[in-house]
């Protein structure tokens, strides 16, 4: 895993933005090759949209093949309500670039059958392949999409109920009336998320801090359910300076060591795109190890 | 696996073409600045399908394709298209003279065509004080007639200005038509128009059917019977005027207690603002439990000082309307013109008597209107633009479909420099070639 630290929110945006930019560049989708893309909503993810969209109108980046999958939606708010994560995404992102409307999938909150909805949503991933790179926020209590505290590791997309601290904290949007937040969801799960080929999981703000801390210098717990990127052979959480405070000097320093090596050992031309070396400056041969 | 993939997307492919083939064009207009919600929004587009505006956000997620035409409006501002609440005629036209059938539709559609060149997509062909044989000829043809960018601007309805007003403010009316009273009430303003309903009630069904000749009555509150018919032509679903009124400020008053909602142009035929009584101006006033009625301005520089637009605006800035109560010269060029049974020169923007220096009515257009506006008061452009938009839509009751840029209003937008001149003009989805419109009007005169 790698943790990459940046000075605070801006830079974390700027930084996630850039390698979302840079991945599907080396990606180069094509209409039979798409770059499938997972994507979450809420406060973490929006400077990272500002910045893709900026990227789209200087013409740097075309979302023309990308497929995106969504994390997450509310049951029963309709599509259009202000707070759906349908409207979240439309003006956040897709109203102001030019992905296909076919190409983008939203959990539907208003099915029929909702079971059938997220046996349907996984088929869809399966269907193109798989999600190439999932980008992820976390709660302050570690919990990734709607994976409250205690969800299975194993979780695939389904209906979950909300945790009353999520309620709470969420009742914020809905006029300060807990009644008015809908109590159930429809997210992928943990396994969803990391079933993708890769993890970036952005995590900003000195309240996240603990969560961090839980997530990456403890073990694998389904009480912090983003704990379970430590499996993950590709995942990377990019945080601020305030969300490390939580964590050992040595665990900050050690992270920060590896990208200072890499600059002055290496060059970061050298340096991949995920991390990988592909050669050392002075080696006789050139290699590529993580 | 690839296989079915790219089976499933080009069956998918398929199913698109047959959709967009089936549904109707959709165009979003980029690269503007929008008058939406009192600011203008910048960075956002315009959808426009069926001659509606449409919500992206549903189209994106219903309908789940692409706009047909992406449209570069290279910057502009987009307004909704204008809408005018007084003008007598243009282009040569004067509503108020009866004509046969065919040559006076054939004068309405020059004048509805002309009109957008100004930025005007709908308006109430207004009738000066007549007999009621002149009503019963000219009104049929006034009831609300959706525009096109062929047929130009909607007209939504006239606007009867007289004949229940006051001998002593006259203004340009003819005396010997005028009504001195209403004693009869209701029954009294029908027979002189010509209306259908027999009732209130009846006439009511008329208006909500869109088969109401009439938008707005210029009525003075002060002649007998008339301040008691109010409540009536109200509920007739008629905008109630006070102006060409000697009314008092407890008349005037009252007038609105009963459902008057606007004052005809403002200052102009009225008495004068004094201080013990402050007469039809006094409403801009009005106690706070009273809703103040919106104004008619015309913003000519001319027939209302430059200050006392200011008043007004500084007074009460939401009840601002711009109207050029125009004659049939406006649009016209600069020259010499038999109208009607007068002879006018029009020199610059003003128009007189021939052979005297008797202004013979405005000729101003409703974009230099919004420009004067601006001058005279120092308001925003988004406070000038929602007086000849949002503020008109409203007195008439028709905001949720003109005079605002959100999903399901029509798409009447007009698109203008940064100082204020129309450049492109959209009625109901459709562009107007607005350069066929001006040889056109000179030409045809």
């Amino acid at each position: 895993m790698r943790l990459v630290i940046r000075k605070d929110f801006e830079a974390v945006s700027y930084h996630v933005a850039k390698y979302v930019k840079e991945r599907i560049k080396e990606f180069a989708p094509t209409a039979t090759k798409p770059f499938v893309l997972g994507l979450p909503t809420g406060s973490s993810p929006i400077g990272v949209y500002r910045n893709l969209v900026k990227f789209h109108q200087a013409g740097e980046l075309s979302f023309q093949h990308i497929i995106t999958f969504n994390m997450d939606e509310y049951v029963g708010l309709p599509r259009d309500h202000p707070e759906s994560y349908h409207s979240f995404m439309w003006s956040n992102l897709f109203k102001h670039v030019d992905i296909l409307p076919e190409n983008v999938h939203i959990l539907d909150g208003n099915a029929t059958d909702l079971d059938l909805e997220c046996q349907r949503y996984e088929e869809k991933i399966a269907a193109v392949g798989g999600i190439e790179l999932f980008l992820g926020g976390i709660g302050p209590d570690g919990h990734i999409a709607f994976n409250e505290p205690g969800s299975s590791l194993n979780s695939r997309t389904r209906v979950k109920t909300l945790a009353y601290d999520t309620i709470v904290a969420n009742a914020r949007f809905f006029d300060n009336d807990i009644t008015k937040v809908p109590n159930l969801a429809l997210t992928v799960g943990v396994a969803t998320v990391m079933d993708a080929r890769e993890v970036c999981i952005i995590i900003t703000g000195a309240h996240k801090a603990l969560a961090l801390a839980k997530c990456i210098e403890e073990g694998v717990n389904h009480m912090w359910t983003v704990s379970a990127i430590q499996l993950h052979p590709r995942g990377m959480i990019v945080c601020d300076e305030d969300a490390t405070l939580e964590l050992h000097v040595k665990t900050v320093n050690y992270f920060k060591s590896i990208e200072k090596v890499h600059e002055q050992l290496i060059g970061s031309d050298n340096v991949g795109l995920q991390g990988g070396v592909r050669s050392w400056r002075g080696g006789a041969e050139s290699t590529y190890h993580q | 696996m690839k296989l079915s993939i790219i089976a499933a997307l080009s069956v998918a492919a398929a199913a698109l073409v047959m959709s967009k083939e089936n549904e109707p064009k959709v165009t979003k207009i980029i690269n503007c600045r929008i008058l939406r919600d009192h600011k203008i929004v910048e960075k956002d587009a315009i959808w426009i399908q069926s001659g509606k505006i449409i919500d992206p956000h549903k189209f994106f997620w219903y309908q789940k394709r692409l706009p047909d035409v992406v449209l570069d409006a290279e910057g502009l501002i987009i307004a909704p298209g204008f809408i005018e609440a007084q003008i007598n005629g243009a282009f040569g036209v004067d509503f108020s003279v009866p004509m046969d059938h065919d040559i006076y539709e054939k004068g309405l559609l020059k004048v509805n065509r002309g009109l957008l060149k100004y930025g005007t997509t709908s308006y109430c062909p207004t009738i000066v004080s007549s007999s009621s044989s002149v009503y019963h000829r000219v009104l049929p043809h006034l009831k609300l007639r959706a525009g096109s960018a062929e047929t130009g601007a909607t007209i939504l309805g006239a606007h009867v200005e007289g004949p229940f007003i006051n001998k002593a403010r006259i203004g340009a009316h003819e005396l010997k038509v005028l009504q001195a009273s209403a004693n009869d009430g209701y029954k009294n303003f029908k027979e002189v128009y010509g209306l259908e309903g027999e009732t209130p009630e009846a006439q009511r069904k008329l208006s909500d059917k869109d088969l109401n000749c009439i938008k707005i009555i210029t009525c003075a509150p002060e002649l007998e019977g008339v301040m008691d018919t109010i409540p009536d032509l109200v509920k007739a679903g008629i905008t109630v005027s006070v102006g060409h009124s000697m009314a008092n400020i407890s008349q005037a008053e009252r007038a609105v207690e009963n459902g008057a909602t606007f004052i005809t142009h403002l200052f102009n035929a009225m008495s004068q603002f004094h201080h013990r009584d402050p007469g039809v101006i006094g409403l801009l006033g009005s106690r706070l439990d009273l809703p103040r009625p919106y104004y008619g301005l015309i913003c000519d520089g001319i027939h209302v000082h430059p200050n006392s637009v200011k008043i007004a605006y500084d007074s009460h800035p939401k009840g601002a309307i711009l109207i050029t109560d125009a004659m049939s010269a406006m649009g016209l060029p600069l020259g010499n013109y038999q109208l009607g049974n007068m002879s006018v020169t029009k020199e610059d923007d003003r128009v007189y008597i021939e052979g005297t220096e008797t202004l013979a009515g405005s000729v101003i257009t409703l974009d230099a209107c919004v420009r004067n506006f601006i001058k005279f008061t120092h308001c925003s452009l988004v406070e000038a633009l929602e007086a000849v938009t949002l503020h008109p839509a409203t007195l008439l009751g028709i905001q949720d479909t003109k005079g605002v840029i959100k999903p399901g209003a029509d798409a009447d937008l007009v698109f203008l420099s940064d100082d204020l001149y129309v450049k492109r003009v959209f009625v109901a989805g459709e562009e107007v070639d607005l350069k066929s419109i001006d040889v056109e009007a000179v030409e045809k005169f």
